[in-house]
């Protein structure tokens, strides 16, 4: 095994030196950039070998190479454990000649990540991770984050909830500095807005039992029920809700991290009337539906989730970076170059990676339909409002970003 | 008389180390020497973590007979010491090694205090249950940064002097870090102390009538064993620079007694050797993706039905000779 680890060093060396001659930018004669994300357990589907699939397509719609050099992409699971995640990563920079590294869900593996490519001096195109902190006291000059964070979701839910008639809020909040921060931030948007916040009340993490807090939910009387939470309980309390008639007896209740993966577990029947904020949904126009037909007939009929929409994003970016700059030695003047080049692609539009590494694009403000009102597979969403790029994101001034001056 | 002599002399032999083992110890020595300049080094150091926080593991399980299923929570809480005193309080590495596994070990003081007047699964239970408080409490407390962990914790220089974030460097600490507490479990499992955790092994009402004070030397290797898993907890936070709720996760504390019985339970070897596959697994199989927890669950399903003493265990059984 070693020994063949050894050849394949040393081929590439060749392969490095043989390319040198023709192309003296690109170390080792080839770009290759890692999908690190969660392949088998909870983000397995709405990141894992779509995510992959996605990447490879980004390389394939570039045309498979940059000024003549050759794109290759590799993956492998964090298993969402952090120093699983900061192995592979330490070993890909490291051994394994990679110049960068997609994707990445898990907030506890993305910053560690992000750490470590500041340290190698690659690139870091996050596109699965939700914490703000990315690109705020924790940000780097070599980390993009392209999809989403939780503040984009706690704004988009908050604001266009209360601008939509939802002007009074209860939270369902998990427990801990996650739920805490999503409720935070949710309610200052709904009362900035001029909506109220009637309570909240807070549950353990992973619980199975939500009927006393959905209750209380109910009794306060609020239009908006807030779920600040993530995962299991967010779906758990989705169903039970549902059991409870919550919806159809006329509160509204709001996802603050759901996904199209989530809907798509939870069904219809069940989900229906959830108002949630994505960053993409597949079928937005004629340009999100024929790319992410292509992505769907080879990803087993599944459509693509906005973590995904957000890899093929991001890698397409970073190759249009490289191929300007014509060298993938220094991840920062990388990263550089793609804030400097506005960002433009079939699936997010315009858009732009602002200073502190945060990519800017539209919001959207879903609504979960009926299962009348669905027409077939993956129909899920009405469109109620789009948020501008401009006002979907935090701004460059709150993030306490050390880049930002 | 020659008889007598004979006793005396296999009875002398036995209380001395086997040539094999030194033999083993040796070859584990040299592979460790050899080993950076093959495989990545920050991997072999991972491993060696395990191996150590294994073989803390196994001298309750495989010497005292205390099966432990919160054996996370003093790995985790060593890790969230070292890496607060060494990045916000701006300590040296061994100072933060050492507010690490002091922590590890007043921890396990008091979680052994209670445990060890239970028996058998409500042993388990009972580290299970204050394991996972321990859990939330780390998921809580805004020290620990909560489900984002500590993170780019500084390496900084040993004694003032070393720098650590040199790879090799490192290695060199880590090497000599796993070897001191392999070599303190390796000296309590063979001195009379370890005979007397032994003869309770066997059979703790006998151990009683023999007049020894069963539940301090319970408690004494439980303390032991904390402490080396904190040990084992604040050297990994110092090689990868972080520290998350993964180490204090209750599959932690699963993944340790796969280590253990994978190695084989009661080997001196064997939760390195256990160590060494299912570190291997994780790293070099997560190119397969999902396929990953299948293998480990196959794994372990094979080793319980197929070779119940691990690796080690039917290797000392084929050789004859205890690893």
């Amino acid at each position: 095994m070693m020994k063949k680890r050894l050849l394949g060093t040393t081929a590439a060396l060749l392969a490095g030196l043989a390319a040198g001659s023709a192309h003296a930018a690109f170390s080792d004669g080839k770009i290759k950039i890692g999908v690190l994300n969660d392949q088998s357990s909870l983000y397995a589907d709405l990141s894992g070998q779509g995510s992959v699939l996605a990447a490879r397509m980004a390389v394939e719609d570039f045309g498979g190479s940059v000024n003549g050099t050759p794109v290759e992409i590799i993956f492998a699971d964090h298993q969402n454990k952090a120093d699983i995640g900061s192995n592979i990563a330490r070993q890909w920079y490291d051994v394994e000649q990679v110049d960068a590294i997609a994707d990445v869900p898990n907030s506890a593996v993305a910053l560690a990540v992000s750490q470590i490519t500041r340290d190698k001096n690659k690139v870091h195109l996050n596109s699965g991770a939700g914490t703000s902190s990315l690109t705020g006291d924790k940000c780097s000059p070599n980390t993009v984050h392209w999809t989403y964070d939780t503040w984009a979701l706690a704004n988009g839910t908050g604001s266009a909830v209360v601008e939509n008639g939802g002007d009074s809020w209860f939270f369902l909040t998990a427990d801990y500095a996650f739920g805490h921060a999503l409720e935070g931030d949710t309610a200052a948007v709904v009362k900035e807005k001029g909506g109220q916040v009637l309570g909240e009340v807070r549950h353990p993490l992973n619980t199975a039992d939500f009927s006393s807090f959905l209750l209380q939910a109910q009794g306060s009387g609020a239009k908006v029920i807030g779920l600040a939470n993530a995962g299991s309980d967010t779906t758990n309390a989705i169903k039970q809700a549902s059991e409870f008639g919550i919806v159809q007896a006329g509160q509204t209740l709001a996802g603050l991290l759901v996904f199209i993966t989530d809907v798509h577990g939870l069904g219809l029947q069940t989900a229906q009337g959830l108002t949630l904020t994505e960053a993409f949904y597949w079928d937005l126009n004629d340009e999100t539906r024929a790319w992410s037909k292509r992505f769907a007939e080879q990803n087993g009929g599944k459509q693509p989730t906005m973590v995904q929409a957000g890899v093929y994003g991001a890698v397409l970016h970073y190759l249009k970076a490289l191929a300007e700059t014509g060298d993938d030695s220094d991840g920062v003047k990388v990263v550089e170059q793609m804030k400097a080049m506005p960002t433009e692609d079939p699936l997010f539009g315009k858009g732009e990676v602002r200073v502190d590494g945060r990519t800017t694009h539209p919001m959207y403000l879903l609504q979960v339909k009926t299962p009348e009102e669905s027409k077939g597979p993956w129909d899920y969403y009405n469109v109620v409002s789009t948020i501008p790029a401009d006002q979907a994101f935090r701004p460059l001034d709150k993030g306490g970003c050390e880049l930002v001056k | 008389m020659a008889s007598a002599t004979g006793q005396i002399g296999t009875a002398a032999a036995a209380s001395r180390a086997p040539v094999h083992q030194y033999v083993a110890f040796a070859v584990m020595v040299l592979l460790l020497v050899a080993a950076p300049f093959a495989i990545y080094p920050i991997f072999i150091m991972k491993v060696l973590c395990f191996a150590l926080f294994a073989c803390a593991f196994n001298l309750l399980i495989g010497y005292v007979g205390l099966l432990s299923f919160g054996h996370a929570a003093f790995l985790g809480a060593a890790g969230y010491i070292t890496g607060h005193a060494a990045k916000v309080w701006g300590l040296t590495p061994e100072l933060a090694i050492v507010a690490g596994v002091a922590t590890s070990a007043v921890l396990g003081l008091v979680v052994g205090a209670l445990a060890i007047r239970r028996q058998g699964i409500y042993f388990a239970m009972i580290t299970l249950a204050l394991a996972q408080m321990l859990y939330f409490f780390c998921l809580q407390a805004p020290f620990t940064g909560g489900e984002d962990g500590i993170q780019a914790i500084p390496r900084g220089r040993l004694f003032g002097l070393i720098d650590l974030s040199d790879m090799m460097t490192l290695y060199v600490v880590v090497v000599i870090i796993f070897l001191a507490g392999f070599l303190l479990i390796y000296r309590t499992i063979h001195s009379p102390f370890g005979q007397v955790l032994k003869a309770i092994r066997e059979n703790e009402p006998r151990a009683v009538s023999l007049g020894y004070d069963v539940d301090r030397y319970k408690l004494v290797a439980f303390v032991l064993s904390a402490a080396l898993s904190g040990l084992a907890g604040a050297t990994k936070v110092l090689v990868f620079q972080l520290a998350s709720l993964t180490d204090v996760h209750w599959a932690m504390s699963g993944e340790v007694v796969l280590m253990a019985l994978v190695g084989g339970l009661g080997t001196i070897f064997g939760p390195v050797a256990g160590a060494v596959v299912i570190i291997s697994l994780q790293n070099y199989l997560a190119q397969l993706g999902a396929w990953v927890t299948v293998v480990q669950g196959v794994i372990f399903v094979l080793c319980v039905l197929a070779f119940r003493r691990g690796i080690m265990g039917e290797l000392g059984r084929l050789l004859k000779r205890p690893f």
